[in-house]
């Protein structure tokens, strides 16, 4: 087992490298056009499939988890393809070089960069196979392609020339590509942009014939029901499955790398055997693991040094001294769980030369290696399908889940099944948004200027854990998201990172290290906004940093624009959410929060009403965001809409805590999420008109810190005191 | 033994153990797949489904006390429902994974209570969860689907 273990470890390091720029890994798939695809169809490129009959098919290589990619993408490439977009079939990519996202360097759905990826990729994908089947047509006809133009899937010569695209599509393939791909300037635009756009994938969703992973259904099909350690890490030390094998409709049981699997013939006959295996396990160092200990193990390793990221001017330290006011403060962030409403699943069928992998990822890129691992098979004898995803937040960039089915279906007799987790497996087997430290320090001048910094976080890595190869000298680019990015002009400054290792498996959260370091900074912004006795707004504007210094790591969005922006920005959101400061009174109040992510720039001002037992009730946010030309704005809102609602149930409730080495939260009984009632019922989305040639920035996470950072200002506001330490739980309000 | 009991109009009997969820017998054995699986303790809704017009959790409702019943689910809401026709104009779904739940709970509030209020509408959407967000548009979708 162990060398399963290794085998997956190596190739997460092999992947790690690919993630930190290195040498792709290889795959033997078209980057080129396929004249004959099977089925009547040819591919002028990776992307595009044009079926004889003028069907078109666009591929999709980022996995749909709700962020949009299904539309957003295929709205890209018909846009230059010149084609309906709502004709087209979309269709998941399979794991292959060239579908790997440049801004990861894998083939990884995450970090709000799918539509930043594309944005140019996609749009040249579909203007050169337009320009081969143009050329294709040109050459039948013996005009210049110049002289032919293009609509609806139809090329048009001189003289009444017509051919459509599944016409010439199979000459298309065989022609070189274009070297030169111009493309379209934006105020030319039909498809990108377009406010009536509807989702491609909504009528099935709402049908019910979306296919999600869970709903994978193969003929002789059985269904696994796993028991996973209580412990985190926790293994098996022996079981009996005398009662659990005598159940009906059981087939086997399997010990497989971190559980115990009964296999049946449907899901609830393995479900009522699994509960009936008695299991021995050995929990590991982590055994007595508790909050006690992952608190004062933090607190200990925040007296180290860290690792220095960002230094400017003095040691700010040595001008406390000379300010007018200083003021410390240390927040306290916990750890969250991703959760989706898909719990874990996956289809394997693994055979004695090959296996199929159906499953809801982000990472199919992986899938084949720790699948490869696990089985002693080869990469390439592994065929990965992903499916829709119902959510992800991070939790399917992981593929732990998968490496499990693949060893159940071999261990299991090399049968087809499908693995699904309980809700309760899926909560306290999650990699979770780590909890840390972050203790800061700021100096002013009597003027209410910042004259001195100091930023100081500890917290777990889930880079080490993840891509060992981008952690550099204690450094991992994404524990510095949200304040590497700081937008405040501050003469004297220091900031340091200092990693620990919980034992609590960490995993990138939506947002990532923005949720701790945003919400963190914009909580001690207002604090100096106090001190200063300035408005929140005005004592941030005062001090923004307009000279364009450019921050050199977070995470993705290194370089970018920062200062100008959010200046931009506040003023907007001053007239949008008609700010008059934080009107605190009768336990109601408004907070303000800012912040760049992912290329984006947004603000938010949060109305927060909290109740005498410190219940808080959001009432109303206004958010106005800087994130560029908008590929698909309605679905651009959704997911400002969505970053706001899944951040205000963790801001408020969603505390995971361990105890005896396991997560004591199992079920929605015990994390309380936002429901229909404790959704906003007033929420504003504005957007800043894009600059020339602004690229897009990403959409689907940075809201979500934003909301955290405005909802702590609000709820400090409205208590009239600060509260440090989130979730903003009545618990932890009473106590701050 | 088995179970006889009605499916979106249509008679089923099927031979699983009396305690088996309806709703593993819709997806599993019916190959209804469109009610989803999210808790299994009737706490996220997203297994709703009609059982003679109510709507009610499959997770937590066994097959033996369906016998002779009437079941709908997504797949038998027929695509031309208004709540699904809203949901369509609104473009309410994201993942979409709870929204076949969603979708349930808002077609039997509507049945019984042709103008729900916003409180109506807490009071019967409560007991599903949305994990990406799409309240604000399920409120919209259901004010829109009450005028079709």
């Amino acid at each position: 087992m162990d060398m399963i273990k290794d085998q997956s470890r190596r190739d997460f390091i092999k992947v790690s490298a690919v993630a930190g720029g290195g040498v792709a890994l290889g795959f033997v798939l078209p980057g080129r056009g396929v004249a004959d695809g099977g089925g009547g169809h040819a591919s002028p490129n990776a992307w595009i499939k044009v079926g004889s009959d003028n069907s078109v098919t666009i591929m999709c290589a980022r996995s749909e988890m709700g962020q949009d990619v299904y539309t957003s993408l295929a709205m890209l490439v018909a846009e230059e393809l010149e084609v309906d977009v709502n004709k087209v079939e979309v269709e998941f990519a399979p794991p292959a070089e060239v579908y790997i996202n440049s801004m990861l360097g894998g083939q990884i759905t995450g970090g709000s960069t799918s539509v930043r990826d594309g944005w140019e990729k996609m749009r040249k994908a579909g203007a050169s196979a337009r320009m081969m089947m143009v050329a294709a047509a040109a050459k039948q006809w013996g005009v210049d392609a110049g002289q032919c133009k293009v609509a609806g899937g139809v090329i048009l010569g001189p003289g009444g020339k017509r051919v459509t695209y599944g016409m010439v599509a199979a000459a298309a393939a065989t022609m070189e590509p274009p070297k030169d791909v111009p493309l379209k300037p934006v105020s030319a635009f039909k498809v990108v942009g377009n406010a009536r756009q509807k989702r491609l994938d909504t009528p099935a969703k709402v049908l019910g014939t979306a296919a999600f992973g869970i709903d994978t259904r193969v003929p002789g099909m059985l269904y696994a029901a796993v028991a996973l350690a209580p412990m985190i890490g926790g293994k098996v030390k022996g079981y009996n499955d005398a009662r659990a094998k005598k159940m009906p409709g059981v087939k086997s049981v399997v010990q497989f790398s971190r559980g115990v699997a009964v296999v049946a013939d449907s899901y609830w006959q393995a479900k009522k055997a699994k509960d009936l295996l008695i299991v021995d396990w050995d929990g590991g160092e982590l055994a007595d693991l508790d909050m006690n200990k992952v608190w004062a193990g933090l607190q200990a390793a925040s007296a180290q040094p860290g690792a220095t990221f960002r230094e400017k001017g003095q040691d700010p330290e040595s001008v406390m001294g000379s300010a007018a006011k200083v003021l410390e403060a240390t927040y306290t962030l916990p750890f969250r769980t991703h959760s989706p409403m898909e719990p874990m699943n996956t289809f394997a069928h693994v055979t004695a030369d090959k296996a199929v992998i159906i499953t809801p990822t982000q990472f199919q890129q992986l899938i084949p290696h720790v699948v490869a691992g696990a089985t002693g098979l080869k990469p390439e004898q592994i065929d990965v399908q992903t499916t829709f995803l119902g959510g992800g937040f991070g939790r399917r960039v992981e593929v732990d889940y998968a490496i499990d089915a693949a060893e159940i279906s071999k261990l299991a007799g090399n049968v087809p099944v499908k693995m699904v987790w309980s809700r309760e497996d899926d909560m306290t087997h999650d990699s979770y948004g780590p909890a840390g430290l972050y203790s800061m320090k700021g100096a002013l001048d009597a003027g209410g200027k910042i004259i001195a910094f100091r930023f100081h976080s500890t917290s777990p890595s889930i880079s080490a854990r993840l891509f060992p190869s981008i952690v550099k000298d204690g450094l991992d680019p994404f524990a510095v998201e949200g304040i590497d990015n700081i937008p405040y002009d501050v003469p004297n400054m220091k900031m340091t990172y200092q990693m620990h290792d919980t034992g609590v498996t960490p995993g990138y959260w939506r947002a990532v290290s923005h949720n701790q370091n945003a919400p963190s900074l914009e909580g001690f912004m207002d604090e100096l906004a106090a001190a200063a006795g300035k408005d929140p707004i005005e004592f941030r504007l005062m001090n923004l940093q307009m000279a364009e210094e450019k921050h050199a790591l977070s995470g993705l969005s290194a370089g970018v624009t920062v200062g100008p922006r959010v200046q931009k920005v506040l003023e907007e959101l001053k007239v949008k959410a008609n700010w008059k400061g934080t009107a605190a009174g009768g336990g109601k109040a408004r907070g303000v929060a800012v912040m760049e992510g992912y290329n984006t720039v947004m603000g938010m001002v949060v109305d927060v009403a909290v109740s005498a037992d410190n219940d808080v009730t959001v009432e109303r946010v206004v958010a106005v965001v800087d994130a560029g030309p908008l590929v698909h704005p309605d679905q651009a809102k959704a997911q400002m809409e969505s970053c706001i609602i899944f951040g205000q149930g963790t801001a408020l409730w969603g505390e995971i805590t361990v105890k005896n080495g396991g997560v004591q939260q199992t079920n929605f009984d015990q994390l309380r999420v936002v429901r229909m009632n404790e959704a906003p019922k007033k929420l504003e989305i504005h957007w800043i008109a894009p600059a020339a040639n602004q690229p897009p920035g990403g959409l689907g996470e940075p809201g979500t810190p934003v909301l955290t950072a405005a909802l702590v200002n609000a709820v400090s506001a409205a208590v009239g005191k600060r509260c440090r330490t989130l979730p903003l739980s009545q618990e932890n309000i009473s106590a701050a | 033994m088995a179970i006889s009991f009605t499916v979106n109009g249509k008679q089923q009997s099927v031979d699983v153990s009396q305690d088996t969820p309806l709703l593993w017998v819709l997806r599993d054995t019916l190959g209804l797949t469109g009610t989803k699986f999210g808790c299994g303790k009737a706490l996220c809704g997203a297994c709703t489904v009609h059982l003679n017009g109510m709507a009610v959790r499959s997770c937590q409702t066994s097959i033996g006390s369906v016998g002779g019943q009437k079941i709908t689910t997504i797949e038998g809401l027929g695509g031309k429902h208004a709540v699904q026709k809203a949901w369509i104009a609104v473009d309410v779904p994201q993942c979409g994974y709870c929204q076949p739940g969603q979708i349930m709970s808002a077609a039997a509030l509507l049945a019984s209570n042709k103008n729900p209020s916003d409180a109506d509408i807490d009071a019967a959407m409560s007991g599903n969860i949305c994990r990406c967000g799409t309240y604000p548009r399920i409120r919209d979708a259901i004010k829109a689907a009450a005028k079709l």
